[in-house]
């Protein structure tokens, strides 16, 4: 234990230097700060991704050190942002709604003020009362740790439920899923109180900041993304290199072994599942404010496959894979669905991508599973000469962890 | 027509108590009426028209209706027109040729649709006893649509004539009807309401229910001889304002203030930045405007509005009642038995038809998920794309319905062709995919997503967004209807047969053949299979074809009542997988228990909530979350050496 946590882990220090070169260069060029060369729409992009790349650190955490395939990671990152939107809108429409009334010849009565925010808000899923889950909305300083608290709360029964019972493995997953499923159709209903499908809107305009240009917004926000990434980034692989670490890579290579060696496996398990949802949720927060509207479908069990297909592409069991994965097949995906990417004519059909991005996401997905288990990140190997040991049949990847293919099958 | 019918028309007219006038004195006295007819003022002429008993009011009234009634210009007299070479050919009311007339002579008169259907409803007497059974059939039912008093007499009439016992059932039935409704007897009334005990019918309830239909009142005290539904006391039974309101709304008691009125009078007194005294920073808090409010009432400047102890006196000092419209006791007791009756048939009818609901949804789980029992149950093979072979089969059923136009044949038809596409596609995918990955349970569900995702979007490529109708022959069409409240329809049934058969049909392919065998075997221990003589590698392939095509026969199943998109798999995965979980995996009756389980429990939460199927999903999940805490390994749990590890 000599050396430095940074000596050891020299992955982090590219990782910020990588980092902070790609903040400074956009910065710079932004319409926001510098020469304007980068639209404003492509800066949210870019921040957006960013908190992509640190939701996919926490799938990364859960699924590719632990060993368990959460598929509803991308539920708690939608929580994350509705309960900062919710403070958002309310303190917007409060805004608002005090401005019309100061009209008026008598000044108005918090109550009033209440009142109308409720039925601005509520008007479009015919309500004007306030339902009971928006208590806090009006303050910031209660609704704030929300974020945090909600989704938090929401992992932690879920996981204590579901890892008291001994469910795992494929099992978990399925079961995650239905969680996300039900979460999202609770959510559609106009009664839930979070304005069913029509969702919350308007997020990109902040409180006290409406002389502000979106330019600028979108620069900070970036800015702030891209900080939390590298603090992300720089706590889990702290996690990660401790012997908790070692702790969570045993529960993924041999749960029942390590149980029977006296390690509380279902302690562990939750403190990672709640940690990474709240890390979600912080992703979350960050990333509606940006993209301006957050509704139940984003709570959909495809968003969460998407998120383990991100992590799985860019390679699972190490902390820059996600990021690669995350930032690689987001911005693949949103050039191949704007339209931009040039059709091929085959002469009897003409592939417009639109169409078959998708299809060809799929099949290359297949393709990383079944042929390079350790995604793009298993590049990284070959440049810094880091060859597995030979031995007997290919890899298998980290899920069956130490095991090669022959030694699996025996 | 009418030629034959005016004996019996006459027989009818006979009957009718009121005989007043002859039909050209009441055409004389109501000429003005029937030349403008108004739905508000035309009912009176009409019945009079009717009173006369006049064959020739029946040939009026038809000829009125049909807007084929004119009047001369000359002297006002009116005929029945018929279009000739010039203008009108005339027949007099009499039913005599009146000769022509030019179209410049006479006045087409056209009566708007609510005059015609209140002369419909009036000719509908004359029909009652039509030679026709259609026609008075079609009466029958024009009464049931809209009775009304003037009705019953000559429906009493009609009953004895008919001759025809279904009409004369009928009419009997729409006779009580109109008894409970109308008579002014009152113990014929209640003992037409008893006579329906414990009848089932809809059109009973709806005819019962309006006999107690309520007001809600308030007064200083329970008025006497009013037919009282119900005290009601503020706070419990309605809320405090709803009772004040009430009480305003009966002028008992003076308006409340509301906020806006308060906030309007303060501002109409508004004067140097302040408002009686209280400076306009005050008026930001309700205990300021009400102190402003307060020193302008002892100022004299506003009227003084209930205060919140004086309405709260008010609710003491009055009574709050639901009242019967219907002002006889006897009729609204009568009708709360026979409907307290009739509720308690309804409940266990409605009962036995959710049951009837909650199987049907059973099966199309089962269907859907008796699949993924082999794969997933008995291969342990998560397979994500199991939904878009349902998919794919709904498909296949779509194309083969395009090419063979006849419904049956092509049904018939389909379901082997789903079976023999989607057993390929299974067969390909194990071979390709899955055979690479079984010691990679995790990483078997994330290749067969993108499987899953990549036809998903194909299949919109190729098919378009919109959703496919996939159409049932039509001896499944309709329902079979035992009476209002139960009812299946024959889809369902065919779909609950569908996984009967195939339920039979697993189980016999497992425990009955060499393949069933041989499946087992490589189940419990490919190793030692292998060195018996079996080809593992042969039998997962056939046992996972074999678990795609029965989801392709799904698909097949539930395109016929669902649409046919690219999304139909991916509504029904995770319900499949949550019924192959609960009920245990590795057991096909674990996978009929999940299904019966899940059916059942949505249904009843549906009807708990009926407008709220999301919510139904929502509880059903979390009760599957909270249901694998206590059988984590489902309904029927594999015990010994079958459960593996």
């Amino acid at each position: 234990m000599t050396r430095s946590f940074l000596a050891r882990n020299p992955s982090v220090l590219w990782f910020l230097l990588i980092l902070s070169a790609f903040t400074l260069v956009v910065t710079l060029l932004a319409e926001g700060f510098g020469l304007g060369l980068i639209p404003t729409a492509f800066v949210k992009v870019l921040g957006k991704t960013l908190c992509l790349c640190l939701v996919a650190l926490a799938m990364d955490l859960i699924w590719g050190y632990t060993g368990i395939l959460s598929l509803g990671h991308m539920a708690f990152f939608a929580l994350g942002g509705y309960m900062l939107g919710m403070w958002l809108m309310y303190a917007r429409t409060e805004e608002i709604v005090v401005q019309s009334l100061a009209g008026s010849p008598i000044p108005a009565t918090p109550d009033e003020v209440a009142q109308g925010v409720a039925t601005q808000i509520f008007g479009v899923v015919g309500a004007s009362e306030l339902p009971v889950v928006w208590s806090f909305a009006h303050s910031a300083w209660l609704q704030l740790p929300l974020v945090l608290i909600v989704p938090g709360l929401f992992a932690l029964i879920f996981g204590w439920l579901a890892f008291r019972a001994r469910v795992n493995g494929v099992y978990l997953s399925i079961l995650t899923q239905a969680m996300t499923l039900a979460l999202a159709l609770y959510l559609f209903q106009n009664d839930s109180g979070l304005r069913g499908n029509n969702g919350l809107s308007g997020l990109q305009n902040l409180p006290g900041l409406g002389e502000v240009p979106q330019s600028t917004l979108s620069i900070s926000f970036f800015l702030a993304s891209a900080a939390l990434l590298a603090a992300g980034y720089v706590t889990l692989a702290w996690i990660t290199a401790g012997k908790f670490g070692s702790a969570l890579r045993a529960i993924r290579d041999d749960e029942q072994r390590l149980r029977f060696l006296g390690y509380p496996v279902e302690g562990y398990k939750l403190f990672v599942f709640t940690l990474t949802a709240m890390i979600a949720a912080i992703a979350g927060a960050l990333y509606y404010p940006q993209a301006g509207i957050i509704n139940p479908a984003e709570l959909a069990p495809i968003a969460s496959i998407y998120l383990a297909v991100w992590v799985a592409i860019g390679g699972r069991g190490r902390l820059y894979g996600a990021v690669i994965g995350a930032a690689f097949v987001s911005l693949l995906s949103s050039w191949f669905t704007g339209g931009t990417a040039p059709s091929i004519p085959l002469g009897f059909y003409t592939i417009h991508w639109v169409d078959w991005w998708t299809v060809l996401l799929g099949l290359s997905f297949v393709l990383v599973t079944l042929f390079a288990p350790k995604g793009i990140g298993g590049l990284f190997d070959r440049f810094a000469h880091i060859g597995t040991p030979e031995r007997h049949g290919a890899d298998l990847g980290p899920d069956a962890g130490s095991l090669q293919e022959r030694e699996a099958q025996e | 027509m009418f030629r034959i019918l005016l004996p019996l028309v006459m027989a009818v007219c006979l009957a009718l108590p009121v005989f007043a006038q002859g039909l050209p004195e009441v055409l004389a006295t109501e000429r003005a009426k029937i030349e403008k007819p108004s739905r508000q003022s035309i009912g009176p002429v009409i019945d009079a028209i009717v009173a006369t008993g006049d064959p020739a009011a029946a040939r009026m009234l038809a000829a009125w209706a049909e807007r084929k009634l004119g009047q001369r210009k000359a002297d006002g007299a009116f005929f029945i027109l018929e279009k000739a070479d010039e203008g009108w050919a005339l027949t007099g009311l009499d039913g005599a040729p009146a000769g022509t007339a030019l179209k410049a002579d006479m006045v087409e008169l056209k009566p708007n649709a609510g005059v015609r259907e209140l002369i419909g409803a009036a000719l509908v007497q004359f029909t009652l006893s039509d030679p026709d059974p259609a026609q008075r059939a079609r009466a029958l039912d024009a009464i049931a649509k809209s009775p009304s008093e003037t009705q019953l007499e000559p429906l009493r009439a009609a009953i004895a004539t008919e001759a025809d016992p279904v009409l004369r059932a009928r009419k009997e039935r729409l006779e009580r009807f109109l008894t409970l409704q109308f008579d002014p007897d009152i113990e014929a009334r209640v003992a037409a309401i008893e006579s329906f005990r414990g009848d089932t019918a809809l059109d009973v309830r709806a005819a019962l229910n309006p006999l107690l239909a309520t007001t809600r009142k308030a007064a200083i005290a329970l008025p006497e001889g009013a037919n009282i539904a119900a005290t009601l006391r503020p706070g419990s039974d309605l809320t405090e304002v709803e009772a004040y309101d009430l009480l305003v709304a009966a002028n008992l008691a003076p308006a409340r203030l509301t906020s806006e009125a308060q906030k309007a009078a303060l501002a109409a007194n508004l004067s140097n930045g302040q408002v009686a005294g209280v400076p306009v920073a005050d008026l930001a808090t309700r205990e300021g405007r009400d102190r402003a409010y307060e020193a302008m009432e002892k100022a004299g400047t506003v009227p003084t509005a209930a205060t919140d102890a004086e309405v709260d006196a008010a609710l003491q000092a009055h009574v709050f009642f639901d009242e019967y419209t219907q002002p006889d006791a006897r009729i609204t007791s009568a009708a709360r038995a026979t409907l307290g009756s009739i509720d308690t048939r309804v409940g266990l009818m409605t009962a036995t038809d959710l049951a009837l609901d909650a199987l049907s949804l059973a099966s199309i789980y089962f269907l859907a998920a008796i699949g993924l029992a082999i794969t997933f149950g008995v291969m342990r093979v998560i397979n994500m794309a199991h939904g878009e072979f349902i998919m794919m089969g709904a498909y296949t059923g779509y194309v083969v319905q395009q090419l063979i136009p006849n419904y049956t044949v092509s049904i018939i038809v389909a379901l082997p062709m789903a079976f023999a596409v989607t057993f390929m596609a299974g067969v390909a995918m194990e071979r390709l995919v899955i055979r690479h990955l079984y010691r990679r349970p995790l990483e078997t569900l994330l290749a067969t997503f993108g499987i899953s995702i990549a036809l998903q979007q194909i299949a919109k490529n190729i098919f378009g967004t919109q959703a496919r109708p996939l159409t049932s022959p039509a001896w499944l069409d309709g329902a079979l209807v035992f009476n209002d409240v139960i009812s299946i329809s024959y889809i369902r049934i065919a779909i609950f047969v569908l996984a009967l058969l195939f339920l039979g049909f697993f189980l016999w392919l497992m425990k009955r053949t060499r393949l069933g065998l041989e499946v087992r075997a490589v189940t419990q221990n490919p190793a030692m299979a292998a060195s018996m003589g079996i080809d593992p590698g042969r039998i997962n392939m056939l046992t996972f074809g074999l678990g795609s095509g029965i989801a392709g026969i799904a698909g097949v199943a539930i395109g016929l009542f669902a649409k046919v998109t690219s999304e139909l798999g991916s509504d029904y995965i995770v319900q499949s997988f949550m019924t192959v979980v609960v009920g245990g995996v590795g057991n096909i009756w674990g996978a009929l228990a999940g299904a019966a389980m899940i059916g059942g429990f949505q249904k009843v939460i549906e009807w708990l909530n009926p407008a709220n199927t999301l919510a139904a999903q929502t509880y059903m999940i979390l009760f599957i979350i909270l249901f694998i805490q206590f059988r984590p390994r489902g309904i029927i749990a594999l015990k010994g050496r079958a459960a593996g590890d």
